[in-house]
């Protein structure tokens, strides 16, 4: 059976077909007055032909001139600014969403579950919760598109990009690679499988896990000597004066120039890669930079810790 | 009244004793060291003719692969090669030189009644560096190979890919030299060689977007240039810019690449609105419609051009504050190419139409340019091009626009002036035949790509799901067509230069200066210096219609002094 129409699995897929299908009708109103003007006036007046001539009406001159043009304007703005409503108001947050980290490489996908599950070039998600996907590269950028939720999102390296989305039907969908990458940029790809919400607790809890994200992170946090001037919680030994890393995750933070800032995971990826850039207010800036020294995947089991630690009662 | 003045007796009255341009000299010298732009148009539509073959023999490897699902014609390199050849090829090679560079060169001097362009040895030299970046980038591709799409990304390109990307970039920087070389030209031209009389609302509308296409050529592309350097500095020299591991941002890029490639598509469409406005205005026998307007659609569209490259960025990784600011721009440059459909249209309206080849490109170009332009309001909203961005629905997009829209109207453009290019006449029925099936070729090759776009399908595979199959054997059996429809007027162009009937100076009764002189012109275009008092387009009588029964009303205007 041939396929006119792309399935719908996501809450924003139902309003962005909306909106095609609104575009749909006007922009197919104005082909077919465009279509109607050319072929009714190449008819009526082709050469020789008794329909009236003449010089032209005062008013198609002037005013039907001025009038499309702001018709046209209207419309624009008017579309416009529909558009950008729906925008703005997709997927706002949600502080329970599901959390997966993705991690893009020539010519794979790999996701991870907040408790370690691991898949690869697939992802599954259950139905009716919004899903949170953090992303980033380990070499060119790609991009991670699942064309029945009408989402997409590129990835890029040294970079983290986010991608919400809440989906609606259960089933398997394509997930494409958009953002060409390379010699197997066509072949990467995979599925997207949305389950009742049971059926995905089920599966997930029988899903063998790598090693615990944040335990990972904690080992690298002492072997990459970061525990030698923060201290770790189990009182490690602090030489150098380093801010305290506990409760850090989305607490705001005063920097040396004045400016507080949010904690959120791309300042702490900074904080890593470039230390310098923002200076915690009453530091020294001291803080060698990781930048080479901590891989992708390391750098996401380090801000799964850092997000681990709750603040020390 | 409207008239030109001819100095001195209406040009027949003059005997055709004087050679024209192509028989004023004789010997392959006298082409290769030419400073006349008539021959250099002519020598960079050969050159053109070459790369149209070698970026459709791109075209026909993709819709050969993409037949089956499977990769069967290609390796998986093979078709990254082929696409990125197919692409960088059809953009700096064939699209941004095509209409300006050849009926540009040609026509510019005649229009505005000059002897030359403002710099003939400049245009000479011009087409020298293109044809040695064109050399380049052949020698690229063939001998290593490149895969980086037209578009380089980094860090891609600049870190990952094993293609000859270096060269490949060192060719467009001088394809770019070339092409702000002959802006340069038009827009020296435009200003300063205008015939006594010829204000500037009284250019033609071809001259308007040719002197907007030159704007733009000559702003957008040092930006280019500047980009493409720093992909070499960094591949080839590791001055870390756009790689992330060292600091570098890999979106920058981006910003810059397409601060010029978003102009560029508008280098790309703007020579051939020049092109339907005088078609459609002449084979319609009327004036056209809101000339003024015509003119500031081309100067706001020239402009507002570089305001919205951002939306090519909407799921890269931008703040959604820049994506909004991108949307609204690129919703209000809709509205001069609707100002430019409509103007059109209206030009029609109780006109005295015939159907010549031509006016049959034109009329298909607006058809097919309406809809690539309607598509566009999609991309524009934010929502929609989050889904459909890097799939065929952006590929049709664009491809109503360069191939549908500017393709279609060089072709037009070239059956309307080749008349007055070569001196002959090419067999009408044939021709009307040819536009037809472009038309009906063209629609049948891209428009599946629409659907199958918004299906999901993404662009840039060689191998993909069965479920888009039906529509990719839809549109290789409508390229097809397309190819036929394009090899067509080569074989009844070439074959009129030879055996065509002789053509008069005016075959269609056309006004404009470019008319009044010989078919071809003289080396020195006009035998007696123009002097121009009215407005380009006198198809009939201010405050009249076209008449019924005088094709030709112009010629009882002209005042014999
Ligand atoms: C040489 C001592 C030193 C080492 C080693 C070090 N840090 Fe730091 N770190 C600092 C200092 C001092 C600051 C505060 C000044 C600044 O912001 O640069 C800081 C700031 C931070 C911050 C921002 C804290 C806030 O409150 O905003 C984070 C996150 C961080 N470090 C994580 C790490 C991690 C992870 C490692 C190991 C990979 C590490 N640090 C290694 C000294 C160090
Ligand atoms: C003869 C008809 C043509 C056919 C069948 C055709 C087909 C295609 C296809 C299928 C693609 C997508 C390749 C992919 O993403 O895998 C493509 C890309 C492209 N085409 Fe064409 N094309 C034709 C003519 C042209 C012409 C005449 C031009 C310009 C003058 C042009 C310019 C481009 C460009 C710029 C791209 C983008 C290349 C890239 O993504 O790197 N095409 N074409
Ligand atoms: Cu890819
Ligand atoms: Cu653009």
């Amino acid at each position: 059976m041939i396929r006119f129409w792309p399935a719908t699995a996501s809450d924003v897929a139902a309003q962005v077909d909306q909106l095609t299908g609104v575009l749909l009708a006007i922009c197919g109103a104005i082909l077919l007055l465009v279509g109607c003007l050319l072929l009714g006036f190449s008819i009526r007046y082709r050469r020789g032909s008794s329909a009236k001539r003449g010089a032209l009406p005062e008013i198609v001159s002037r005013e039907v001139e001025v009038g499309w043009t702001a018709a046209t304007l209207f419309l624009a703005l008017f579309l416009f600014a529909w558009a950008t409503g729906m925008e703005l108001r997709a997927n706002p947050p949600q502080p329970d969403a599901i959390e997966v980290h993705v991690l893009a490489r020539q010519w794979m996908w790999k996701t991870r579950h907040a408790n370690g599950a691991q898949e690869i070039d697939a992802l599954h998600v259950p139905r009716g919760e919004q899903v949170r996907l953090l992303m980033t590269s380990q070499d060119v950028i790609h991009s991670f598109f699942v064309p029945a939720f009408r989402a997409k999102q590129d990835v890029l390296p040294g970079r983290l990009t986010e991608l919400r989305f809440t989906a609606t039907e259960t089933g398997t969908y394509n997930l494409f690679c958009a953002e060409y990458c390379g010699t197997l940029h066509a072949r990467m790809g995979g599925t997207v499988t949305v389950m009742e919400p049971e059926d995905f607790a089920r599966w997930l809890a029988v899903q063998p896990r790598g090693d615990d994200l944040a335990r990972e992170g904690a080992a690298l946090f002492v072997s990459l000597g970061c525990a030698g001037c923060h201290g770790d919680r189990r009182g490690g030994s602090a030489t150098v004066r380093a801010p305290k890393l506990e409760g850090v995750y989305n607490s705001p933070v005063p920097l040396q120039d004045g400016r507080v800032v949010t904690a959120d995971e791309a300042y702490l990826r900074d904080s890593i890669l470039q230390p310098r850039r923002d200076v915690v207010a009453g530091f020294p800036n001291v803080m060698p930079s990781f930048a080479g020294l901590v891989h992708e995947e390391e750098m996401q089991r380090l801000l799964a810790y850092l997000r681990s630690l709750k603040d020390a009662p | 009244m409207n008239h030109i003045t001819p100095a001195i007796p209406a040009p027949d009255a003059i005997p055709h004793e004087e050679p024209s341009y192509l028989t004023a000299e004789r010997g392959i010298g006298s082409w290769l060291l030419t400073t006349d732009h008539k021959r250099i148009a002519l020598l960079y539509m050969a050159a053109l003719t070459a790369f149209f073959f070698i970026g459709g023999a791109g075209a026909v490897a993709i819709r050969l692969e993409l037949f089956t699902p499977k990769a069967d014609v290609l390796t998986a390199d093979g078709y990254n090669r082929m696409f990125t050849l197919h692409g960088t090829v059809m953009i700096w090679f064939f699209l941004v030189p095509s209409i300006p560079t050849t009926l540009g060169n040609f026509l510019i001097p005649l229009m505005v009644g000059a002897r030359d362009l403002a710099f003939p040895r400049l245009n000479l030299l011009s087409w020298y560096l293109f044809i040695f970046a064109g050399a380049v980038l052949i020698y690229a591709l063939v001998a290593g190979g490149v895969d980086t799409g037209w578009t380089f990304y980094t860090p891609f390109s600049t870190t990952f890919s094993n293609g000859y990307v270096l060269l490949a970039g060192l060719a467009i920087i001088l394809a770019g030299f070339s092409s702000i070389a002959t802006g340069v030209n038009f827009l020296a031209t435009i200003h300063l060689l205008r015939a006594p009389g010829m204000g500037w609302f009284r250019l033609p509308l071809f001259a308007w977007a040719i002197y907007g296409t030159s704007l733009v050529m000559v702003l957008a592309t040092p930006v280019l240039t500047a980009v493409l350097l720093l992909v070499i500095a960094e591949r080839g020299f590791g001055l870390p810019v756009f790689d992330p591991s060292r600091g570098g941002d890999p979106l920058l890029f981006q910003h810059l690449f397409w601060f010029y490639s978003h102009p560029a598509v508008y280098i790309m469409i703007l020579p051939s609105f020049g092109v339907i406005s005088e078609i459609v205005t002449c084979f319609s026998r009327r004036n056209v419609f809101g000339y003024d307007f015509m003119v500031y659609a081309i100067l706001w569209i020239a402009i507002a051009g570089f305001l919205v490259w951002g939306h090519h960025m909407f799921v890269s990784g931008q703040s959604i504050y820049a994506s909004l600011a991108f949307s609204f721009l690129s919703f209000v440059i809709a509205v001069p190419s609707a100002i430019k459909v409509f103007n059109w249209t209206f030009t029609l309206y109780r006109g005295q139409i015939t159907f010549e080849a031509p006016m049959l490109y034109a009329v298909g170009f607006i058809g097919l340019f309406t809809i690539g332009g309607l598509t566009g309001l999609f991309l524009a909203s934010i929502p929609i091009d989050v889904h459909v961005s890097d799939t065929y629905y952006v590929v049709g997009h664009f491809h109503f626009i360069m191939v549908g829209g500017a393709v279609s109207a060089f072709y037009g453009g070239l059956s309307f002036w080749w008349p007055k290019i070569t001196g002959r006449k090419y067999p009408m029925t044939w021709a009307r035949f040819a536009a037809i099936l472009m038309f009906f070729g063209f629609g049948f090759t891209f428009f599946p790509m629409f659907i199958m776009g918004y299906l999901g399908m993404p662009r840039r595979y060689q191998v993909y799901p069965e479920e888009f199959q039906v529509w990719h054997v839809m549109s290789s059996a409508g390229a097809v067509l397309l190819a036929g429809a394009y090899l067509l007027p080569m074989g009844y162009l070439a074959w009129s230069v030879f055996w065509g009937e002789k053509a008069e100076d005016d075959p269609w009764n056309a006004t404009g200066l470019e008319w009044s002189t010989s078919s071809p012109p003289p080396r020195d275009n006009f035998r007696t210096p123009p002097e121009v008092d009215e407005g380009p387009y006198f198809y009939h009588p201010e405050g009249e219609g076209p008449g019924h029964d005088h094709g030709d009303p112009h010629r009882d205007q002209v005042r014999t002094p």
